[in-house]
């Protein structure tokens, strides 16, 4: 069952050198139970997806111009801002790259915890405090009742975010949002930390929406990926469909930066892959495919015509002339 | 540890009114004329013979640093010597007055603070809006206008064109009855006084506050409070003003020098019975132990204020609590 539905949504930034279409009719589904990865390189709009679902993009000069979002059937989009802070952080959790300057310095940590479930839930502080100490224990934190007292200072990167997956799942949400959860944090404790998220998910039930840029993470945990190119979704299926078989030549340049997930990995250590060129700039995009002047598969229409995300069938859909032009020769 | 920093921050404390003590001392009796002509002219006669005596019963006779050791163990003792001009103890005068210097101080500074980080705040709301140009004016204003200025700016509006605050003094003999009256009446006439010294400072903390609080509004942990679903109130009278005060803090409590020394104006202005104008008048009265009773009594507030507002940033930062 569908438990979280992006349908089309355009969100535009008013910026000094013009309208700039961050996101561009981005479409997403996410099952109940589910974790849904979605990849793409800085600026792609990834954080600017997550911010939209939470209804918090900043506005202005930020605006969701058309489109729906659908929280089990329900449009998210026109909500009242009641009804919409009833939602967030109650029935759709966020968690964020930054563990370090996430929580609030001057309250404990079971404090910030706790105060999520007293917004939503009709909880006396005690019983909110005492929730707070389980969703300590619950996230793997040692000592949970003393540590609930500590301020955020006192602990490690992974400790905090650990107490940030706490205060997103404090209320037990539908769904929950983890935007580039281990960015910051060394890679050891990045490894705990995406254990950490499947196991909740697997305890809990709760829908994930992991934000990343590590392909290694997306292939461990995700059921399926969303792959994501100046603001639109250039190719989306399983795991399995996009990362064995990649259509889209940007998720082929992706796959090919992380040596371990290429098809057959090369005998010799060749030196790390890069897509050459940058992202180009929102405000100038043109009205061909985004990709095509860093893309070494562009036809003449790449550059004329806007392609649009065509479905093979089996759910694996890839935006791309040539991967369309390819398709239907064969 | 609280403990600790208490004990070891107190004797730094009385380091230094020793320290403000001697270096009074020495910088009064550097100072040209001698206390005998002072004392001497209250008398009426200044014959050598009698300026000898005086000397002598004053003890101004003995070498510098016998006088010095003489009154630094007096003052520990809280003997502050004898007031030439009053004929009375400086440290009875002092008292006297040191409630009225408080009670003053502390009603603008609770005015600037209340009222400029509310102001503050509001206009963070609306980086651009109305209250935030108001801030704005109002601070400019507040910079560049002197205390004195604005004294008698209020004092010529409210005593002739609308007399609705007393100009003068700090209570009516024939309006005070019973304490409640009397409390009610210094209330009436703290207000003008209160306000020229609070109007400065309020312009301060608004601008601080509008800043501090932009500053904060940006951090990671709003959003992450905005994720939660906490209303905009809370966002902004909660999570960002409780790290917004933080600054306001230290530098309230770093001006408060400042603002015990606009007082002294300000009471001059308004005749406020206070350290300040007693200081203003045993100065022209060259008073000096009475003066050097005050120098050291406002030395010693300050230096109370500055203990209190260190370990009001303790309770209210948990990053310096914590701190070793
Ligand atoms: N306030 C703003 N004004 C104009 N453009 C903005 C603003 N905030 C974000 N953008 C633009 O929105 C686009 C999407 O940003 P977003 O933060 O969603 O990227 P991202 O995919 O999360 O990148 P990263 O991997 O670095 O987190 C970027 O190109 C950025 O320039
Ligand atoms: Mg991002």
């Amino acid at each position: 069952m569908t438990v979280l539905k992006v349908d089309n949504i355009v969100v535009d930034f008013a910026t000094r050198r013009g309208n700039a279409r961050v996101l561009d009719h981005v479409n997403l589904e996410v099952n109940e139970g589910e974790i849904l990865g979605i990849v793409g390189e800085s600026g792609c709009g990834k954080s600017m997806t997550a911010l939209s679902i939470m209804g918090l993009v900043p506005s202005p000069p930020g605006n969701l111009t058309s489109g729906s979002i659908y929280l089990e059937g329900r449009d998210l989009v026109g909500l009242s801002k009641d009804e919409m802070r009833e939602i967030r952080g109650n029935e759709i959790g966020m968690i964020f790259q930054e563990p370090m300057s996430s929580l609030n310095p001057v309250f404990t940590v079971g404090e910030q915890i706790a105060e999520s479930v007293r917004l939503h839930e009709n909880a006396s502080q005690r019983a909110a405090w005492e929730r707070a100490v389980e969703m300590l224990r619950a996230v793997g934190i040692p000592e949970a009742e003393v540590r609930a007292k500590s301020y955020p200072h006192q602990l490690s990167g992974g400790m905090r975010q650990r107490v940030m997956i706490a205060i997103a799942l404090a209320c037990n949400p539908r769904v929950l949002i983890a935007d580039e959860p281990t960015t910051a944090l060394d890679t050891t404790v990045q490894a705990q930390i995406f254990d950490l998220l499947e196991e909740l998910q697997k305890s809990r039930g709760t829908a994930i929406v992991l934000i990343t840029h590590d392909m290694g993470a997306v292939a461990q945990l995700a059921d399926r990926v969303a792959v994501m190119y100046a603001g639109r979704i250039v190719e989306t299926g399983t795991v399995e469909q996009v990362l064995t078989m990649p259509r889209h030549p940007y998720t082929e340049g992706l796959i090919a930066c992380v040596p371990h997930l290429q098809p057959d990995p090369p005998e010799k250590r060749e030196p790390l892959l890069e897509i050459p060129g940058v992202v180009p700039s929102l405000t100038e995009l043109g009205d061909g495919c985004a990709f095509a002047p860093r893309c070494n598969r562009a036809l003449a229409t790449c550059t004329g015509r806007q392609p649009v995300l065509k479905t093979e069938g089996n759910g694996h859909a890839t935006a791309c002339w040539a991967v369309e032009a390819e398709l239907e020769n064969v | 540890m609280l403990l600790w920093t208490v004990i070891r921050r107190l004797i730094y404390s009385v380091i230094l009114v020793v320290a403000v003590l001697v270096l009074n001392f020495l910088l009064i009796h550097l100072a040209p004329g001698d206390p005998a002509d002072v004392i001497a002219g209250e008398m009426g006669g200044a014959t050598e013979e009698v300026l000898a005596s005086i000397r002598k019963a004053y003890g101004l006779d003995q070498p510098l640093y016998v006088q010095l050791w003489v009154y630094l163990k007096a003052a520990a003792g809280g003997d502050l010597g004898q007031s030439f001009f009053y004929n009375a103890p400086v440290i009875d005068l002092i008292l006297d007055r040191v409630g009225a210097t408080l009670l003053l101080v502390f009603t603008a500074l609770g005015f600037a603070i209340v009222v400029g980080t509310t102001l503050g705040v509001i206009a963070s709301r609306k980086p651009t809006g109305i209250v935030s140009n108001l801030v704005t004016v109002i601070s400019v204003i507040g910079y560049s206008a002197p205390i004195f200025w604005t004294g008698i700016m209020l004092i010529i509006v409210f005593a002739s064109l609308i007399p609705l605050f007393p100009i003068s003094n700090m209570y009516d003999v024939t309006k005070s009855v019973g304490p409640f009256g009397y409390a009610l009446d210094v209330a009436h006439h703290l207000v003008l006084p209160a306000f020229t010294l609070g109007i400065v400072y309020l312009a301060q903390y608004s601008r601080l506050t509008r800043a501090s609080m932009l500053e904060v509004l940006g951090s990671d942990y709003i959003r992450t409070a905005r994720a939660k679903g906490v209303s905009e109130r809370k966002v902004y009278g909660r999570h960002a003003l409780r790290n917004a005060v933080l600054p306001i803090i230290t530098i309230a409590g770093l001006q408060f020098g400042g603002i015990v020394s606009g007082a002294v104006l300000v009471e001059t202005v308004f005749n406020w019975p206070g350290l300040g104008t007693l200081a203003f008048d045993s100065i022209l009265a060259r008073d000096y132990p009475t003066i050097l009773g005050i120098l050291f009594f406002s030395a010693v507030i300050v230096i109370v204020a500055n203990l209190i507002t260190d370990l009001l940033y303790r309770v209210a930062d948990p990053r310096i609590r914590m701190a070793k």
